[in-house]
């Protein structure tokens, strides 16, 4: 299958090795990935920061980039959940209904890596190998919004070598949340104390979840008091061959 | 808010809708008071659970939600309509109905009603319409002594306290403050009062029975008022409600107009998600209903005070509305990350965690810059709320859609944009084009050898240094995605 990927602004300049993952994992798989290179960004921190306005633009941008494919796929909960749950609505409050439309069909052909994985390609196994213990946070994007409900988890059990670890109250945030971090930092920062409590419970090396923006708020927590556990995205544990008898 | 100037809104300098400080600011304070974090975690948590399993037990647990959101979208569809047919059915029975646009008015048609009765003294069915208005304040100021005799809004009265729960008022205090509070001001209340829960229920009785028998003015709420039949209804659990309702010569209820219903029917849907959404009960033990005066059966009086209060402007906002569907079941309260770290009267309003986050601002409008503009930021947008509101108010989507409203509002009341409007317009400037977002990105890998040690070299400024205080950042990779394509794939 050719799947176009959106990297996400995120995953693209700070977190590259997310995108890189997926394109390892899916032509692994025997597909083609194409990387339309004028996408930038689906201005989801536009919209929840109440910049709706300012994003109509970004939209509109995102919508034309992806209109030619077929079947788009992001390694992130939270910006496909902005494609699915918000890009028409911002279309049709700036009363732009052809805009809105054609976000409706864009949203339809994207999906965020797990659903594409397991409802579309319909593969569990992906011949991943990660010697490791793991533990995963469901982001919240994933889990109310899209509604992934255990797909990564089905996927992560297949993978080979994995001592996977279940989390103590997974589905609750981790306190990210976009602006949200720095708008209510000490709120945001308590939500995070509980969460990597939680972590480190499971004694994991690595926690991984299919957000590199949530990720980098835990990892960022978890460097800060020096506790050696490592974030990764889910991609990057799919991707992973380590460990494998080639 | 451009849209709907005109309609009038609540005030805040009447009743409790609004605290002196933004969220952040109150919110500092709570955060740092580890009693009220102990209390609050572990009473969010075991009602959370009790609620997970009562719902689990419905099948149709889901089609209730979507019959319980479509009978309140039709309410407000023809509300105007639907409560002239609910006035003219109270008028019928006895019941005499009055109209308040406001807390200020609200509150003086209580105490005139109360002052004509002669008596001193009124006991209160628990009511969110009349904390919201202040009525206990007004009552006081005009020599009536308002009796709480819900207990926790009876612990909260005592303390001289704001309520921080919708359906747990007191749910801040813990077992062994409750005790203090009733040695120092209930009267003749048992010094070897204990702080087990059974011996202050016991004292709360003993004190509230004594009032019971000697009010002849009763002062309640309502959770339905059905406009077919003209019958309000009173949903609790501790019979406190049924003894006001009952007892007295006069009954005088207070209700947003917001919570009327077109049938009898319709409560076979409210009465099931109701008790199971808040207290996590199947059947919650008392439910009061009345239509009118009964001769020689309960209050000979009966007023029904309709509060609009904001209302009206609220149901002009087309999503914000649904903001109006809520049947304060507490549900979003109790599992709301954001509440459970910092309690309700860091909202400042009655109204707290989700729900206050959205009604609180629609009620009383947003200026740009008072405190009441920073609720709709006091979210992560994690949809928990969503998740479990037993008639599916999408509060996510309305927080993010009052942002907005904070944002335009923000724009017209200051001539000069504020420096995050700026960086947003600048972003999304960059964003839309993508020659200048590569070239960004670009820059972006340079700023690794500005990080040091996961804290980046010259200090953050406000408010990203409130990343930096909790998190390191991470460190730039040396190319971005589009560079390694570049360089892998040939072409970009
Ligand atoms: S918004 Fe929904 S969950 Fe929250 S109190 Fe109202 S009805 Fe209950």
């Amino acid at each position: 299958m050719r799947i176009a990927l959106f990297a996400t602004c995120l995953g693209d300049v700070l977190f590259p090795e997310a995108p890189k993952a997926t394109v390892r994992l899916l032509e692994r798989l025997g597909h083609e990935v194409v990387f339309p290179a004028a996408q930038t960004c689906c201005g989801q921190m536009h919209v929840n920061t109440g910049y709706a306005r300012d994003a109509v633009a970004l939209v509109r941008h995102h919508v034309e980039t992806f209109a030619p494919y077929e079947t788009i796929v992001a390694p992130s909960g939270s910006c496909v959940g902005s494609v699915r749950h918000q890009h028409a609505m911002v279309a049709r409050k700036a009363g732009d209904k052809p805009l809105a439309a054609a976000a409706e069909q864009v949203a339809a052909r994207t999906y965020e890596l797990s659903e594409l994985l397991v409802d579309v390609l319909g593969v569990t196994d992906v011949g991943a190998s990660y010697p490791h213990r793991v533990t995963y946070h469901p982001t919240c994007h994933s889990l109310r919004m899209l509604r992934v409900g255990d797909k990564p988890l089905q996927l992560l059990r297949a993978v080979r070598g994995i001592d996977l670890v279940e989390l103590a109250d997974a589905d609750q945030c981790c306190g990210f949340g976009g602006t949200f971090a720095v708008k209510n930092a000490e709120t945001s920062t308590a939500m995070l104390a509980d969460k990597m409590s939680h972590v480190l419970q499971t004694r994991a090396e690595v926690v991984t979840a299919g957000d590199s923006s949530c990720l980098m708020h835990i990892a960022g927590g978890l460097a800060r008091l020096r506790t050696g556990v490592k974030a990764l995205h889910l991609a990057q544990v799919l991707a992973s061959s380590e460990g494998s008898v080639q | 808010m451009s849209t709907y100037l005109g309609l009038p809104r609540a005030r805040t300098d009447v009743g409790h809708l609004s605290g002196s400080r933004s969220f952040p600011d109150a919110a500092h304070d709570a955060l740092a008071d580890t009693r009220l974090r102990r209390n609050l975690s572990h009473a969010t948590a075991t009602i959370r659970a009790k609620r997970a399993a009562v719902v689990a037990e419905v099948p149709d647990w889901d089609a209730l939600r979507d019959a319980g959101s479509a009978i309140k979208a039709d309410v407000m569809a023809r509300l105007p309509e639907l409560l002239e047919q609910l006035e003219q059915a109270v008028t019928e029975r006895g019941g005499v109905v009055h109209w308040a646009r406001d807390a200020d008015e609200a509150n003086r048609i209580v105490v005139d009603l109360v002052r004509r009765t002669g008596s001193r003294e009124v006991v209160k069915v628990k009511s969110m319409a009349t904390q919201e208005i202040g009525l206990n304040e007004a009552l006081e100021a005009a020599g009536i002594t308002p009796v709480e005799t819900d207990l926790a809004e009876l612990i909260v009265q005592l303390g001289h306290d704001q309520p921080s729960h919708i359906l747990v008022p007191a749910i801040h205090r813990g077992r062994a403050e409750i005790r203090e509070i009733f040695l120092r001001e209930m009267r003749g209340v048992d010094p070897g009062l204990t702080d087990e829960p059974a011996r202050l229920a016991e004292a709360a009785r003993t004190y509230l029975r004594a009032k019971f028998l000697s009010a002849r003015i009763a002062v309640s709420g309502a959770n339905f008022a059905i406009a077919e039949t003209g019958t309000l209804g009173v949903v609790e659990s501790e019979g406190n409600g049924r003894m006001c309702l009952t007892l007295p010569q006069t009954l005088i209820s207070v209700m947003g107009i917001e919570k009327v219903l077109p049938t009898w029917r319709d409560l076979e849907v409210f009465l099931q998600l109701l008790p199971r959404s808040s207290t996590g009960e199947r059947m919650n033990p008392y439910t009061s209903t009345w239509s009118g005066v009964t001769p020689g059966d309960g209050p000979q009086e009966f007023h029904l005070v309709l509060l609009d209060n904001g209302r009206t402007a609220a149901l002009a906002d087309e999503l914000g509305r649904t903001a109006l569907h809520c049947i304060r079941c507490s549900a979003c309260l109790n599992v709301c990350p954001v509440y459970e770290r910092t309690g309700g009267h860091a909202y400042g309003s009655v109204y707290p965690g989700p729900i206050g986050a959205i009604l609180t601002p629609l009620l009383t409008g947003l200026d740009g810059s008072s405190p009441n503009d920073s609720l709709p930021y006091a979210s992560s947008l994690c949809g928990a709320c969503y998740d479990v509101c037993p008639v599916k108010i999408d509060i996510p989507s309305v927080l993010v859609h009052l942002r907005a409203e904070h944002v335009e509002a923000a724009r017209e009341a200051h001539r000069t944009p504020s420096a995050e409007a700026v960086a947003m317009a600048a972003a999304a400037a960059v964003m839309a084009t993508p020659a200048r977002f590569a070239a960004a990105g670009r820059g972006i890998g340079l700023g690794r050898f500005l990080v040091r040690g996961g804290r980046p070299r010259p200090p953050l400024p406000p408010p990203l240094s409130g990343w930096t205080a909790s998190r390191d950042v991470p460190v730039p990779p040396r190319e971005t995605f589009r560079q390694w394509w570049a360089r892998e794939r040939g072409t970009p």
